[in-house]
């Protein structure tokens, strides 16, 4: 950048015209989707009195160190600044500010007019009919006990029917019952300590208690390691073979995410690979996976997951996978791609979390093994491999979750995992 | 020191051999200038530690680090009780026969300083520096307790009463973006993103820490870590890297690059056993032929 700024050259920065502009530039940036504070904006000015606002660069490094506090940001604000602080006699600065401008709305109005629903996450009116018609039929009292009863056992025949053969009604009630599950995950200890009756000493407090008797130490305090939940990494399979799931699937990660009190990062991929911890964030359910079908562009693609695990290990891991993650990989290892990649990104992965737990509907059949190519590479690095085709798997699955505790991992792979949650 | 400008600031660094950027120079500009502190990311080695240390050569004042891991707690970063020595004076106070208050066991004398209280008591005479690295392994409890003493700069020792900065010390934080940090913190200090450097930039900064070496092996050097870093690797070379790579080479004796020293020395670049195999296998020859015509 060598240009130098041509307007408010050397006019006092408390003047009306730069302070006019700054503010013009604060409103685009937030236009843009950068937050921007507003005591910030003083601050910029407060910095813009040590430096010599004609040497562009200076201006330029001065406005973005205080306005920018995200790496990802950074293009975007080049952008705009360049955009916005161009030289007049360049002409069009109108222009291309409004371009900018609009492409960002336009940007923000498609995504809200193609709120491209997959076809498996949307419920059809019949649903509604049916659940009208169940209603009207318990007039009759004795028909309510028959109908009590039946529930009961139709919730245990439900509960270990597979998800890809339930029809529309089934959907809705299995959905939530999904939503009714309990969720906790394993624990691990932490570096950080608290008063307890751990094997640790805690002088501070063993002095403090010392006064008691004149200065000799004969009630010693002790300190143990404070727990916290292990945070959990899920790896959700979306390609084309995986559709009979995906719909019952997204409502699972909902309720996984929304039902822990740890961090629960979400991603999906077929073709590439989609973070949507954000998008499941929102209170609503539904609004929830609204958004989740929004924000992915690939549903019923194919997939190739050595490369997309790939560009997990690359982009995330080192950022997700702190603190003794779990990881669950939901798919049915139907892979395009290459398995020797697939069984490298596999020991990498396995190397670098607590435990490697992949779900896989197929499982639930009591016909499948794990031949394909892309299932056999993989199967070395899996610590747990469980089924994922009914409520009741799911169900086994919050159970298995609560025993990954604060002890060191015991890993079964190398050996092979454990088939968990088969023949249901 | 007087700094009037960013250029002046610039080449102070550069006296300093630290070759800093305009960008860079201009957010330590505006921290020293503003009293705020200075937000550092970036992948490691690309020199976020050593701003710390020429900033506090250069302002001629103490360098005080406190680095961070997960679990640290205020008594590893603030202060702690010497308790040996607490039980040590009473046993002395006891075979004396005498008496002893809890106000004397609780003094001044007994008080161990760490890195936080350090920076705050020592300011009396001139700002200090105070480098917070790798705030990114600390966990959240730690990140908010440090939001408080940024905007403060004040301890409260229960026992001995409320200690106040003189002179606001200069603090720089780094990260390697582990996890994102709480937008707070960084909302109180000036973001910085260091980036890898440019190819001219990278062969100053070798030629400026390793002068020992051969111009043609400081070109061919700079010129094959920036081709390495084009690469798919899981932990591209910082310029730390390449200031141990040629230190390594010159010790070597070796006053141009060849590709059985690249082989040899390659785990000088590369700390991942898959990324060293991937370069060995795949790609060391390109890389190799790039570099050398580029050079």
């Amino acid at each position: 950048m060598k240009r130098e700024i041509e307007i408010n050259g050397n006019v006092p920065i408390s003047s009306g015209q730069l302070l006019h502009n700054l503010i013009l530039f604060g409103r685009l940036l937030r236009g843009l989707g950068i937050e921007i504070n507003p005591g910030r904006m003083i601050e910029v000015v407060q910095a813009l009195e040590h430096v010599e606002i004609g040497l562009k660069p200076d201006f330029y490094f001065t406005l973005r160190s205080l306005l920018i506090t995200r790496q990802q940001d950074i293009e975007l604000f080049e952008e705009a600044f360049d955009l916005f602080w161009k030289k007049p006699t360049d002409g069009g600065i109108d222009m291309s500010l409004q371009d900018l401008l609009n492409k960002q709305q336009q940007m923000m109005q498609q995504e809200a007019e193609t709120l491209i629903i997959p076809p498996q996450l949307e419920e059809t009116k019949e649903d509604e009919q049916e659940k009208d018609d169940d209603a009207e039929d318990d007039e009759d009292e004795l028909q309510e006990i028959i109908e009590v009863t039946r529930t009961y056992s139709a919730r245990e025949v439900l509960a270990r029917r597979d998800f890809g053969e339930l029809t529309p009604a089934e959907v809705l009630q299995i959905k939530r019952l999904i939503s009714r599950l309990e969720w906790r995950l394993g624990e691990r200890e932490t570096r950080r300590l608290r008063p307890g009756s751990g094997a640790l000493l805690d002088m501070r407090r063993s002095i403090r208690r010392s006064f008691r008797y004149g200065g000799e130490i004969l009630d010693w305090r002790f300190r143990l390691p404070k727990i916290k939940p292990r945070p959990l990494v899920v790896l959700a399979d979306i390609s084309g073979s995986m559709e009979r799931y995906t719909r019952l699937l997204v409502h699972f990660l909902y309720s996984l995410s929304s039902g822990m009190e740890q961090r629960v990062e979400v991603f999906t991929f077929g073709t590439r690979l989609t973070r949507i911890t954000r998008q499941l964030k929102n209170k609503e359910a539904d609004l929830a996976i609204d958004e989740v079908s929004s924000a992915v562009q690939d549903w019923s693609g194919g997939t190739r997951i050595g490369d997309i695990l790939k560009s997990f290990n690359f982009e995330w891991s080192r950022r997700v996978l702190r603190g003794g993650a779990i990881v669950l990989i939901i798919s049915d290892g139907w892979d395009r791609g290459d398995p020797v990649l697939l069984g490298r990104e596999m020991a990498r992965l396995h190397r670098f979390c607590h435990r490697l737990i992949w779900l896989n509907p197929l499982l639930g059949s009591e016909q499948y093994e794990p031949l394909t190519r892309g299932m056999q590479a993989a199967m070395p690095y899996i610590d747990d491999f469980l089924a994922v085709h009914s409520l009741a798997s799911l169900e086994e699955l919050a159970d298995h979750l609560l025993t990954i505790n604060t002890s060191g991992p015991r890993r079964k792979a190398l050996k092979g995992a454990a088939f968990i949650g088969r023949n249901r | 020191m007087k700094l009037n400008s960013i250029s002046d600031l610039r080449s102070s660094l550069r006296e300093e051999t630290y070759i800093a950027d305009r960008g860079l120079t201009t957010a330590i500009y505006l921290a020293l200038k503003l009293q705020k502190p200075l937000f550092l990311e970036g992948e490691p080695g690309v020199g976020k530690t050593e701003v710390a240390k020429v900033v506090s050569r250069l302002l001629d004042t103490n360098l005080i680090r406190l680095q961070c891991y997960e679990g640290i707690d205020v008594n590893q970063a603030v202060y702690e009780w010497n308790f040996t020595r607490q039980i040590m004076h009473i046993r002395a106070m006891e075979a004396q026969h005498k008496g002893f208050s809890e106000e004397e066991l609780f003094g001044e004398k007994f008080l161990l300083r760490r890195p936080l209280l350090q920076a705050i008591e020592n300011s009396a005479e001139k700002p200090q520096v105070l480098l917070i690295d790798e705030v990114d392994r600390s966990d959240e409890e730690f990140e908010a307790f440090l939001l408080e003493i940024l905007s403060d700069f004040q301890i409260t020792i229960p026992e001995i009463g409320t200690i106040q900065a003189e002179n606001r010390p200069f603090v720089i934080l780094t990260s390697n973006r582990t996890r994102e940090l709480h937008d707070a913190l960084k909302r109180r200090c000036i973001y910085f993103w260091i980036d890898y450097p440019s190819f001219q930039k990278e062969l100053d900064i070798v030629q400026a820490k390793v002068p020992d070496a051969s111009i043609q092996l400081a070109r061919q050097v700079t010129s094959f870590v920036q081709e390495l870093r084009q690469e798919e690797l899981y932990k591209v070379p910082g310029v730390a890297e390449t200031i141990d790579w040629i230190t390594a080479l010159v010790a070597l004796d070796q006053t141009a690059l060849d590709e059985t020293i690249v082989e040899d020395t390659l785990g000088v670049l590369l700390k991942y056993q898959d990324d060293v195999e991937h370069v060995r296998t795949k790609v060391l020859n390109q890389v190799y032929n790039r570099a050398t015509v580029s050079a």
